[in-house]
């Protein structure tokens, strides 16, 4: 089972606000879920080789001509804005 | 004659034989959903301006050409996590509730290319976690075979839309299972693609290793001439892969179609094994050879599944911030306005999967849980890769059960996660399979699974007619 605490703090490093009620349910679910888990420990065997080493794919860094538009879309997306720029909290 | 039961190919003769026009033919279709939608609920939203815009440029090239694209004049719906632009895409989550898409996913563009009509977009479990559409922070979609149960999910709504005539075919997404677990539930065909047969640019990431886009549909030829227009390499998704689809008949005499053991074993409702047990026995007497194989790994498959794919949606869904785009709770403190608009933007799914994966890759846990499952991973995918050494396609059940009714399972994440027992291993291997309606328990279907090679869509789709033909 794992605590209270813990939950609070994974919750925190992911961001997350979470209420009194959500703790104690979420504390409930992790724990049978992390449970579930252990059933991995009997893997047996190392693989042969591992995904993350598949050959590595990279473009040139050039604008797409027919998004020319784009960027202003995207800050119109944005709840907070002046003139063409994202508005953020200060953070110093 | 009722236009929304038509197939893709009787549409497109029909519009070419000057029958009825898109107008008219999308016309039926929105009206077909005032009348249903109440009942079924596929949508989130209905695009009727751009469908009728969309219509009347496919009747004018329809007007002035003999020849034109099979999916030209042809409405459809969009998985609303698929990006259409300047249109509402909510991906089913608060946090996205008024979110404009500012561009076009490289399959809308594909379908637009091809002159398709977007009619709608359709309900999913927030950011397709999940198996039933309950995760939707807006409504439950029902299933049109019996409105009491699920649709199955993630892209319940897609599959809800096509059933229910709402539709000719939808796109979804599947992760883990999300096109086919729908496809089954609902009585429909539904298409996983190879991983990197189908661009991901405009679909919102959930786990970028598993994601793909592909078609729900009423026939298997339809699924195909729809994969055929979506699929091939993008210059926007960098895992998109150099293929082009090349259809080819494959002969189901001496044809060798492996049966894992491990999927016909505990668990499996009798009723759903069957009727998966009986289309085996059609495609043995024309002459298919049946090979009973192993693939040991899956008692993993959902462990690892439920490591790797909260891991990656931890570090996917730490764009949803409150600055750059969606819902935002203002605050004083920027560390505030991350806590409080994550905290009241994401559902209970959302929040259990990025806190799994928070801590499945945290400081002293990673070595235990993200890392074992890679490597689970790994041995999946060779547990499937010496099966094709062997057999040519694999037969299967796509789900446990059939369509759940909807409540059963709300309270039980862990019962959730292990509907997916039968789809995810296939996703952790990369490889495609499509689900097709196989039977019946009382009203409700049952998908058969047909599972091929990597970059072999051809030879499921060739085996997947075949079947088709003689399972109806």
């Amino acid at each position: 089972m794992i605590s209270k605490e813990q939950v609070q703090h994974v919750a925190k490093l992911a961001r997350l606000e979470l209420t009194e009620e959500e703790i104690g349910k979420m504390q409930k679910d992790l724990s049978s879920i992390l449970d579930y888990f252990d059933i991995l420990k009997k893997v047996k065997g190392k693989p042969e080789k591992m995904l993350l080493k598949s050959d590595n794919v990279v473009r040139k860094d050039e604008s797409f001509p027919e998004n020319n538009n784009l960027a202003g879309d995207l800050i119109l997306a944005a709840p907070d804005k002046k003139d063409g720029y994202i508005k953020v909290n200060q953070i110093l | 004659m009722d236009l929304t039961k038509l197939t893709i190919r009787e549409a497109h003769e029909g519009l070419k034989n000057k029958k009825f026009t898109s107008r008219e033919l999308t016309q039926a279709f929105l009206d077909r959903i005032k009348e249903k939608d109440r009942e079924v609920a596929a949508y989130l939203s209905i695009t009727e301006e751009l469908a009728l815009e969309q219509a009347n440029k496919a009747d004018k090239i329809i007007a002035n050409s003999k020849d034109f694209p099979m999916l030209l004049g042809i409405p459809c719906a969009i998985k609303d996590n698929i990006l259409v632009k300047y249109q509402k895409c909510t991906a089913g989550s608060r946090i996205l509730e008024n979110y404009i898409a500012p561009y076009n996913a490289t399959v809308i563009n594909k379908l637009v290319e091809n002159g398709a009509v977007i009619i709608g977009k359709t309900n999913l479990d927030e950011f397709a976690m999940g198996v039933s559409t309950e995760n939707s922070v807006f409504f439950t979609t029902k299933n049109p075979h019996d409105l009491e149960r699920v649709p199955g999910g993630s892209s319940g709504g897609s599959a809800a839309s096509v059933a229910a005539d709402e539709a000719m075919y939808a796109l979804g997404t599947d992760t883990g299972g999300s096109i086919r677990l729908p496809a089954s539930f609902c009585g429909v065909v539904g298409l996983n693609p190879t991983y990197g047969a189908v661009s991901r640019y405009g679909a919102i990431a959930m786990a970028s290793s598993l994601d793909q886009i592909g078609p729900i549909a009423k026939t298997v030829e339809d699924a195909k001439i729809i994969f055929e227009a979506i699929s091939g390499k993008d210059p926007l998704d960098s895992t998109s892969a150099d293929y082009i689809f090349k259809e080819s008949s494959v002969d189901l005499k001496g044809l060798r179609i492996g049966v894992p053991k491990e999927y016909l074993a505990e668990g499996l409702d009798p009723e759903v094994e069957k009727i998966v047990k009986n289309a085996i026995v059609k495609a043995k007497e024309k002459g298919a050879e049946i090979i009973d194989i192993s693939l040991p790994t899956t008692e993993y498959a959902i462990a690892c599944y439920y490591i790797i794919v909260p891991s990656e949606v931890s570090s996917n869904l730490a764009r949803y911030d409150g600055i750059k785009y969606g819902l935002s709770e203002s605050s004083e403190n920027l560390l505030d306005v991350y806590l409080k608009t994550r905290g009241r933007g994401f559902g209970t799914e959302v929040k259990r999967r990025i806190l799994i994966g928070t801590y499945s890759l945290s400081s002293g846990y990673y070595d235990a849980y993200y890392k074992k499952a890679q490597e689970a991973r790994e041995l999946i995918k060779e547990d499937f890769k010496k099966a094709f050494e062997k057999v040519d396609v694999i037969f299967s059940p796509v789900s446990p059960i059939p369509a759940f009714k909807i409540g059963e399972k709300a309270n039980d994440p862990l019962s959730m996660y292990l509907m997916d027992i039968y789809t995810c291993p296939v996703k952790l291997a990369g490889v495609p399979a499509i689900s097709l309606p196989a039977g019946k328990i009382g009203n409700l279907p049952v998908g058969l699974q047909i599972i091929g090679n990597h970059f072999e869509e051809n030879k499921i789709l060739s085996v997947a007619a075949q079947m088709e033909n003689m399972l109806k």
